[in-house]
Order: C-alpha cells, then sequence, then structure tokens
C-alpha cells in the first residue's frame, strides 16, 4: 500500500491528491501521498462516511481551496478540463458509488443520477455492467436547448444546473440521449443538512428544488479541497478514475494515478454514443479480461431501483 | 326592410338564449375544476401527473401542440384562401380567425401549465437564450398571436361602425361598439388603408403561421429521440395542422349556423368546398404520415423500431390505427362522395378529425420518450409507461374549455360573418346606404 502511495504520488491538483478524510470543520484535510512516516503523532477525525478515526498528525495539513478569488460557479476552475475514466472491466455492481452519491447529493427522489446499467449489446455477447452518470459533454445537447441558460458548460468541462434559474421546462432531459437527468416532481424530502449553508450549483442537491432539474455535478465541491469524486472513491474496485485532461492525468479511489492518453490507448477506451457528436468528457474502457463473474454482480442488481429508501 | 336591413338583422350579434347560458355554466364548471386542480399541482408539483424522468412530456405538450395546430387556420382560410382569390371563404374568415386567436391563446397558458416553475416565467425574457427552440417558440407565437387579433380586429372595423349604428338603443353596446370601429366611417382614404393593411397582414401571416407550427416541430426534432429526430417533421406538423384546423372550422360552422340560423350565409356550398379541401388536406398529411413512419420501419435501426413496434403492434397500436384510419384514411373515402360532403356527415367527420388530431400529437409525444437510447432501468416498474392522470385531464379538458369559451364570447359579440364584406359582396352596401341615411 505504501509502496503504491510512494509509486504514484504526483503533482495532480494544485496542491497534490488530497484524499478521503475531513476533518468536522472542514478546515484540515489528509494528504493521501505523503513521505514522512516518523512523526507518530495522532489526530482523531472523522470521515466522510462518519467514521472516527486515528491519523499521523503528518498526514494532516491545512485545508487549500482551489477556488480562487473571484471563483464564479458558471465559469469554473481555471485552467483545468475535467475528465473520468470508467473501468467497465473492474466492474461488478457493488453499488457504492451510487450509495455514496445518494448520500452526499441528498438524493430522495426514485432515479439515482449514477445509475448502474446492466448491459448486453446482443444475445451472443456477454453481458457486464455499466456506471452512467452525466456524461458532461463538451457539445452538451442539454445545454443547446435551455432556454433561460439555467444549465451550462463551464471552462473546466463541468456541465452543471442552477436550480435557481431553471423553469422545469424539461426541455433538457427530452435532449439529453444519456437519460442522465432527474426531476424534482414534488417537494424533496431531504434531510436537514441539504439546507445548510448558501446555494450554489456547485453542490447540486444542497438542496434540490421542487420543479426544477437535477444531475450529476461531478463534484466540483470535492474537487475543490483537492479531492475525488464521491462515486471515485467510494468505489471498492477502482472502476472510476478522474482527473484533469490538461495534465493527462486521471487518479483512482485507491489513488494510483494514470496517464489519461496511455490508458485509452492501451485498453482501447471509448465513449458514450460517439455518433451523437456530443463528446462526453467521460470515457469508457472495454469490460475485457474481468476479473470478476457477472452473475456476482446480479446480486446487488435492482431493476426497478437506485435509490434506497431511508430506514426510519 | 330594404337587403341591407335584413343583414345587419340577421348578422348583428345576439343575446345568448338558454342554451347559450347553460353552454356558458358548462364550460365554466369545467374550467374552475381544471383551476383546482392546476392549483393543486402548483401545491404539490408535477407528482400528481402521469409523467415522470421518461415520460417527461405528457398530455400538456401534446395538447400544446394541438392548439398550435389548430390555430393555423386562421392563417389558412383569411390568409391563403383570400390572396388565392377564393370568394366563397368570406363567411368563414372570422369563424377561423376566432378560432385562431381563442388558440394560440390557449397554447400559450398551457405550455405554462407543463412547468415546474411557472413563478419563473418571466425568466424567458430576462435570461433568454436564442439558441433554445423554446425561445423561437415563444417569439413566433407572440408575434403570431399579434398579427392574428389585427386580422381579425382590421375587418372587424367596418362592422363595428355598423354596430354602433344598429344598436342605437343601447347606448352603452354602442358606444363601446363606436369606439372599437376607431371612428370608421369609410371614406376613400379609409377603405384604402384598411384594404392594404388587411393585404399586408395576409401576407405576413403565411410565414410567421409556418414559421410557429415549424418551430413547434422543431422542439422535437431538435432532439436525438427515435421518432422525433427527422427533418420531415415542420412541415409534417404544417401539413396535420391545417387538417386539425379545417376540421375545427367545419364543425364550428356547422353548430353556428344551426344555433344563429345562418342558412342563407353559410351555405351547402361552403361545406362541399370546405370538404373538398379537407380531402386534400388529409392526402397531404397521409402523405406525410407514410414519409414518417415507412422509412424508419424500412431501415429499421434498433431504436426506431423499438418506437414503431410499439406504435403499430404495441401498447399504442389501437390508439395509432384508430387515429390513422378513423381520423384520416375514412375522411378522405367519405368525403370523396358529394353525399359526404353534406353539411351533417361532413360535421361528423370533421368531429372525428378534429378528435383524431387530438390524439394524433398525443402519439407524436408520449411514445418516444419511453424509447430512450439507454434501457430504462432503476426506476419504478410504472415509469416505464405514461397515461394521463385524472388531474392531468381535468387540466387538458379545462384548457378546451377555455378555448371554447373565449370563442363563444368572441362570437358573442362580434358579428360571426363579416357584415360589411358580405354586404359588398352582395353588392347592397352602397346602394342601401344611401336609403337609409
Amino acid at each position: 500500500m505504501q509502496e503504491n502511495n510512494k509509486k504514484s504520488r504526483r503533482k495532480f491538483f494544485e496542491i497534490g491528491i488530497k484524499f478521503g478524510l475531513l476533518a468536522s470543520i472542514g478546515t484540515v484535510a489528509v494528504a493521501k501521498a505523503f513521505e514522512d512516516e516518523e512523526n507518530s503523532g495522532m489526530v482523531e477525525l472523522m470521515s466522510t462516511d462518519g467514521h472516527i478515526m486515528q491519523v499521523p498528525a503528518s498526514e494532516v495539513h491545512d485545508m487549500v481551496h482551489i477556488k480562487q478569488d473571484g471563483y464564479d460557479p458558471r465559469v469554473g476552475f481555471p485552467d483545468k478540463k475535467f475528465v473520468m475514466v470508467v473501468d467497465l472491466a473492474k466492474c461488478k455492481n457493488a453499488l457504492k458509488c451510487q450509495e455514496s452519491c445518494n448520500k452526499n447529493h441528498y438524493i430522495t427522489g426514485e432515479n439515482a443520477w449514477l445509475k448502474v446499467y446492466k448491459m448486453q449489446e446482443s444475445e451472443k455477447t456477454a453481458p457486464y455492467f455499466m456506471p452512467t452518470l452525466c456524461q458532461h459533454c463538451d457539445k452538451p445537447p442539454c445545454v443547446k436547448v435551455c432556454p433561460v441558460d439555467a444549465t451550462f458548460k463551464r471552462q473546466d468541462g463541468i456541465v452543471l444546473i442552477d436550480n435557481e434559474r431553471c423553469i422545469g421546462c424539461r426541455f433538457c432531459m427530452a435532449a439529453c440521449p444519456y437519460s442522465t437527468r432527474v426531476f424534482n416532481w414534488n417537494e424533496p424530502d431531504q434531510p436537514e443538512a441539504a439546507h445548510s449553508g448558501t446555494y450554489t450549483p456547485d453542490h447540486t442537491g444542497k438542496p434540490s428544488v421542487k420543479g426544477t432539474v437535477d444531475k450529476c455535478d461531478f463534484c466540483p465541491h470535492k474537487i475543490d479541497m483537492g479531492e475525488l469524486p464521491h462515486c471515485v472513491t467510494a468505489c471498492p474496485n477502482d472502476v472510476y478514475s478522474f482527473g484533469d485532461i490538461y495534465e493527462d492525468a486521471v487518479t483512482n479511489g485507491s489513488g494510483q494515478t494514470f496517464k489519461l492518453s496511455a490508458l485509452l490507448k492501451e485498453r482501447s477506451g471509448h465513449r458514450l454514443l460517439e455518433g451523437l457528436g456530443t463528446e462526453p468528457s467521460v470515457y469508457y474502457l472495454p469490460p475485457t479480461e474481468r476479473l470478476v463473474e457477472f452473475e456476482e454482480g446480479m446480486e446487488n442488481y435492482t431493476e426497478f431501483q437506485s435509490v434506497k429508501k431511508t430506514e426510519e | 326592410m330594404t337587403q341591407y336591413d335584413k343583414l345587419i338583422k340577421d348578422l348583428a350579434p345576439q343575446k345568448f338564449g338558454l342554451r347559450g347560458k347553460i353552454w356558458i355554466g358548462f364550460l365554466l364548471v369545467v374550467i374552475l375544476a381544471a383551476l383546482y386542480a392546476y392549483y393543486q399541482q402548483l401545491n404539490k408539483g408535477l407528482i400528481i401527473t402521469g409523467m415522470r424522468d421518461y415520460a417527461l412530456w405528457g398530455v400538456y405538450i401534446s395538447n400544446f401542440v394541438f392548439f398550435v395546430a389548430i390555430s393555423l387556420v386562421g392563417s389558412l382560410v383569411t390568409a391563403i384562401l383570400r390572396l388565392s382569390g377564393v370568394k366563397w371563404s368570406t363567411p368563414l374568415t372570422r369563424i377561423s380567425e376566432v378560432i385562431a386567436v381563442a388558440a394560440i391563446i390557449m397554447a400559450g397558458l398551457t405550455i405554462i401549465i407543463d412547468m415546474g416553475r411557472p413563478d419563473r416565467i418571466y425568466y424567458i425574457f430576462l435570461h433568454g437564450r436564442l439558441q433554445s427552440p423554446i425561445i423561437w417558440d415563444v417569439l413566433v407565437i407572440t408575434t403570431y398571436l399579434l398579427i392574428s387579433i389585427l386580422l381579425l380586429y382590421y375587418p372587424l372595423l367596418p362592422d363595428f361602425a355598423i354596430l354602433k349604428k344598429h344598436f342605437h338603443n343601447k347606448p352603452k353596446l354602442s358606444k363601446w361598439y363606436g369606439k372599437l370601429s376607431l371612428k370608421w366611417s369609410g371614406t376613400k382614404k379609409q377603405t384604402r388603408i384598411y384594404n392594404s393593411s388587411i393585404k399586408t397582414l395576409s401576407v405576413l401571416i403565411i410565414p410567421v403561421a409556418f414559421g410557429i407550427h415549424t418551430v413547434t416541430a422543431w422542439l422535437f426534432a431538435t432532439t436525438y429521440r427515435p421518432g422525433w429526430d427527422s427533418t420531415n417533421f415542420g412541415p409534417y406538423f404544417i401539413a396535420g395542422a391545417f387538417v386539425a384546423g379545417a376540421g375545427a372550422v367545419v364543425v364550428i360552422m356547422f353548430v353556428l349556423r344551426k344555433i344563429y340560423h345562418l342558412e342563407n350565409y353559410i351555405t351547402d356550398l361552403h361545406f362541399d368546398k370546405m370538404g373538398k379541401l379537407l380531402v386534400m388536406l388529409c392526402l397531404v398529411y397521409l402523405y406525410f404520415n407514410v414519409n414518417e413512419y415507412l422509412i424508419p420501419a424500412y431501415k429499421s435501426t434498433n431504436e426506431e423500431s423499438a418506437h414503431l413496434v410499439e406504435l403499430f403492434f404495441g401498447s399504442y397500436a389501437p390508439l395509432f390505427w384508430t387515429v390513422i384510419i378513423g381520423g384520416l384514411i375514412v375522411p378522405v373515402i367519405a368525403l370523396v362522395f358529394p353525399k359526404g360532403r353534406k353539411p351533417v356527415p361532413l360535421f361528423i367527420i370533421a368531429l372525428l378529425v378534429v378528435l383524431g388530431a387530438w390524439w394524433k400529437r398525443y402519439i407524436i409525444v408520449t411514445p418516444t420518450l419511453l424509447h430512450p437510447f439507454l434501457p430504462i432501468q432503476g426506476v419504478p416498474e410504472s415509469w416505464r409507461h405514461y397515461f394521463p392522470t385524472a388531474f392531468e385531464w381535468t387540466i387538458t379538458f379545462g384548457t378546451l374549455a377555455s378555448a371554447l369559451l373565449i370563442m363563444t364570447l368572441l362570437f358573442r359579440y362580434l358579428p360571426i360573418i363579416p357584415i360589411h364584406e358580405t354586404a359588398e359582396e352582395r353588392g347592397i352596401l352602397e346602394h342601401d346606404k344611401t336609403e337609409t341615411l
């Protein structure tokens, strides 16, 4: 593990790869890529899923936001272009990504933003699981049709929705060929946490608003803290890698960083519905030489559910 | 009584009888029910509809398309027929203009009903983006509404002047008609401006009318959805709109003729001509339908065939074939025979055509969305189907009733048959006028 981290150490975001743990006040974060092992002072921290854990103090750094002065959620981070790689060979439908996404975006409807489809192209070809989220297209058909500039594309490649602007015409949903947009048909029954803080399109679902459209936001609120999106860190199988196309690097949940161009070349990456010309920012690696049985994933598969009802 | 007086007596607006009052009461009840349903929708959200993330547009949108379609008849009868020098259409011009105005007003309101955040409607003007076909639709619909109102109003000027005189023993009514007549006195200068304005508007309204329905078609055709992704969509919608509009004119002219005893003005000849027109329009529309369905069916790409199989043989099949056969093929066959173009049979057929036209829009809008590119998974089973809920039906019927109410009120206060133009055509105006003065 340590070996791994050392190997993958590289400057990723401006402040390096920060990952995982976040102090409850949100002022300190832990850098996963660290060298200093001698310092043995321990601090108590709470992880994003609510566990208290002991962490060497040397791992704790001051929180650095990559947001700069004058940051505009409609413009995005400067000099970045985010990209995601989904390795279909590794996906065994664990659904931890979906769970984490639903939780952290306070999704209370019946249609998750991140869905893992059971796919089979034709009778004789192998079935596989395919996670889909907003593809953050470079030529987004949804943005093109929005009459009021409620959904927009930023300079860093992220497509967002301003739910204080959205008029609820749902044209974007009709235009999206990936069916990743979700409408708030009723008043969302979200936990209190969803209503804390001031609203920004940077953290979709905080809160969701009746009569407006929601979708995957590529987690700019995580990126800002030098962290990876919720789905990436939650995946136990390193299906997702996330990064910056300008740096030509993507990092998975275990902290391994890959050269994007090499990865796409070696593994024959592709994008969904390439023929439509939408130019997504999400790449897929084919489900070849899989280490897991497809049938195993079927245990988790629910055809008619993607958001677990909270048991209260 | 001179011919001229009889003409005015025949054509001047009449008070509602008992039937008229019952009719208005009925419409108001439907509208009130719809308002209640809409209030519920505002409170609870669109959750009270049958729409969900896949079937994200439903009967509201198809009803909107229907209204836009119907409104095109204003341009067909008043502009296209007028400009091509057709004389028989004069008594139908006002009827079709009234239908057009009522339909386009309701089209605008219906689209608001579908919005998730109607309270933000003004954002369309505040933050409007020209890239969006919705903005094109807003621009062209407001333009069409304006031209339609003018095209209804200008030919009314001399009629208002006539009515001002006619209702001299009802000072209030007379005063209103006088104001509306904009001091029309029939001078040469006024007549010249009047004629050239109407002609200009008639020319103007044709491209705008084509615009509204083409843009409405583009709301669908600009998406990637199989069943909508078609370059045929603009003309296909326009052809269908003329069918719906001509059907509506026939239905309404039949009813008005019956109630107001207008047999001397709306004659069997008018029904015969409208019947022939309807045959031609239905055939053109059938041709576009063949294009719209046959070519994708021939190619049968996966996406298209999933959609088409659903239409031809699946759960939409009964509706699809009823609409095509009952709303297009049967009317064509029936109207080819002169007997079919007599008022009563034509009325029944036109009713079928209008009903078919309404459901046709439903078939165009709703099934497509249920066949997305990625499979429908991870949502409740019920999301794979769409059928309007009782709330949606109530609201939809409310919009239809509102359109009928607007028409009823306009027909109450406006001469249904243009008095001035009819008198002019029959050559009884000048002569009688001097006599009565």
